[in-house]
């Protein structure tokens, strides 16, 4: 290893580059015995991954002779910055791919001949491309590209692996890929937010593994004594969301030639296995991924220490042991035992106890600092975001109660509330780190124009409130319509007529999503602009050249 | 069934309500220690510390 050129490929190389070229020849025989199309488009495209990807790895062996990357520069860690710049982007690509395929099915709601009579562009295959465009393809390379960084920085050392990294990132996007394609051409479990079928759950696992082994790497040979805890989130959300991906998709395929499987859970238990799933992955990967956001970017924001530590402690330890018991109010008045669902009710009420201190903890970090505030909208955004984590994690296990929830479930209300905490919280925060972490990587000193980010701000948030306050009263509406009886105990409305009475709402639910997308293009500008024409950083450029040449 | 049904319900919902509350006992205390505090006053700063 000390040798300036090794002689021969590093173990992690040989590892990754016959582990891809065996999968590649894998692929090509699939594609060539499937008797299903999705099946042969997709071991297509996944050949073509993995045989670049082999391909890539020789041509760098080649390129740079084997020459070991150097851990320090100059006394300073060499962070890994490459497949953080790559996830930064793949975020805000994706982004903007998934609000507008969001905007697209509200419209098709509103107005139904939108979805043009064409299976591939209905709203049952594109609702689930949203849903996962922006959760797992835009939050989840936000999610890697920040704990990529802030794992690094916070234990003061360069991540492990030459391959590794790069595998997780561009792993993770193939994964999207494959997983969005095989939407629209039909290829679902039928399992929301765990739609891709076996293949692509089997390559996510493999991916997920080694994105726990990077971090924990980076975290075994950290030069700091103690770990920050935004590291205790990151973790927790990549640990958690391996357990919940694994035991939802334990699925058996009918043939590895085709693309359908049958999960070993069945009826009700299937039913809890999928909601401890769907409402963990609204409590690992949604909230303590970005709460991790929260814990290093605001402070860093606004330069001050996190309110109080001691309270991000017992808010780590309380959020992940309550929130994993919480699924069965999804599924209120059905199969499910009572207790079980009064079970899951009581520990989303019991949440609001650490989702209110992680709130608070983040809000007070700006005390006596407040005034940046007005000058800084990155700041801004990210404050109004942990404020919109504060009401829906409020409206949350409000309506969990049975009581509530027999008028909230299955009517819009849902959509208002999960897109309050979405739109507010998980973009806001994602956007504000972009905002951050952009400038940070190219070594700018600021992103291109503040101005810009605060039309983005309002926009999106005028959009953001035409959203949910549209989605409350129609939810609220429709769920009153369908209660209603008339004197002689007949149901008062038909569903078709709740149905009318809902357009207006859909309606402006799609302009306030237009609003949403508009400020996420000036957001891509405003980041493109400030790569591109940013105000270089003046004290570190020096070091910043230095550390060139490991890229 | 029905019977060892109940118990392990019971077990449950007994055991694990003192099992949650020792452990976030233990939690507060860890979190609240005296002599833990310089330790998480400077673990706060670290995201503050440029290098």
């Amino acid at each position: 290893m000390a040798q300036a050129k090794a002689k021969y490929l590093t173990l992690e190389e040989g590892f990754f580059a016959a582990f891809l070229l065996v999968l590649a020849f894998a692929c090509v025989i699939i594609a060539g015995k499937t008797y299903d199309q999705v099946m042969a488009f997709h071991t297509s495209i996944g050949a073509l991954f993995a045989a670049s990807g082999a391909f890539i790895i020789f041509k760098n062996y080649f390129d740079d002779g084997g020459v070991d990357i150097p851990q320090e520069v100059g006394g300073k860690p060499n962070y890994n910055l490459g497949p953080i710049k790559f996830g930064a982007w793949a975020a805000v690509f994706w982004g903007v791919a998934g609000f507008t395929v969001g905007l697209i099915i509200a419209l098709q709601l509103a107005y139904p001949v939108l979805n043009f009579d064409l299976p591939w562009t209905n709203f049952g295959r594109l609702r689930p491309l949203h849903t996962s465009a922006v959760i797992f393809a835009f939050g989840g390379n936000v999610l890697l590209a920040s704990s990529f960084y802030v794992v690094q920085r916070t234990c003061r050392a360069r991540m492990p692996g030459r391959i590794a990294p790069w595998f997780v990132i561009l792993g993770y996007n193939a994964f999207i890929v494959i997983a969005g394609t095989g939407y629209l051409l039909g290829a679902t479990q039928s399992k929301e937010y765990a739609e891709p079928e076996w293949y692509a759950d089997l390559w996510l696992t493999i991916v997920w593994v080694v994105y726990l082994l990077v971090f924990m790497g980076t975290l075994w040979k950290r030069k700091e004594p103690h770990i920050y805890v935004a590291n205790w989130f990151y973790l927790a959300f990549i640990v958690t969301i391996a357990m919940l991906h694994i035991v939802n998709n334990l699925t058996i395929p009918v043939s590895v030639f085709g693309t359908k499987s049958y999960i070993l859970w069945s009826g009700v238990q299937d039913a809890m296995v999928q909601w401890w799933y769907g409402h963990n992955a609204v409590g690992f990967f949604l909230t303590a991924g970005f709460l991790a956001i929260m814990y290093y970017f605001i402070p860093k924001r606004a330069d001050r220490p996190v309110y109080s530590y001691r309270l991000s402690i017992v808010h780590f330890w309380a959020l992940i042991f309550l929130y994993i018991w919480a699924g069965p109010h999804h599924l209120h008045y059905t199969a499910l035992p009572q207790w079980a669902s009064t079970l899951g009710a009581t520990f989303s009420i019991m949440l609001w106890m650490p989702s209110w201190g992680g709130m608070i903890n983040g809000l007070m970090t700006l005390s006596g600092a407040w005034d940046k505030l007005r000058t800084d909208p990155v700041l801004r955004m990210m404050v109004v975001s942990v404020a919109f984590y504060g009401m829906s994690t409020f409206e949350g296990p409000l309506m969990s109660l049975r009581s509530v929830n027999s008028l909230s479930h299955y009517t819009d209300w849902t959509i208002g509330h999960v897109h309050s905490g979405a739109l507010g919280w998980v973009g806001y925060i994602s956007f504000g780190a972009l905002y951050c972490l952009i400038p940070w990587l190219w070594k700018k000193r600021q992103v291109y124009s503040l101005k810009l980010v605060n039309w983005h701000f309002w926009i999106s948030t005028i959009g953001i409130v035409l959203y949910i306050c549209a989605m409350w009263v129609s939810g609220i509406m429709q769920g009153l319509m369908w209660r209603a009886y008339d004197r002689l105990g007949f149901l008062e409305y038909s569903f078709i007529e709740t149905v009318e009475a809902m357009h207006p709402f859909y309606v402006i639910r799609a302009m306030g999503g237009a609003l949403f997308v508009i400020g996420s293009l000036i957001m891509a500008y405003n980041l493109y602009m400030t790569v591109r024409y940013g105000e270089a950083e003046e004290a570190e450029t020096a070091s910043g050249e230095a550390l060139a040449p490991a890229e | 069934m029905n019977e060892s049904y109940t118990a392990m319900a019971s077990f449950a919902q007994t055991w694990g309500l003192v099992y949650f509350v020792i452990l976030f006992l233990c939690v507060l205390a860890y979190a609240l220690w005296p002599k833990n505090r310089k330790r998480f006053d400077e673990a706060a700063h670290i995201p503050l510390r440029e290098d």
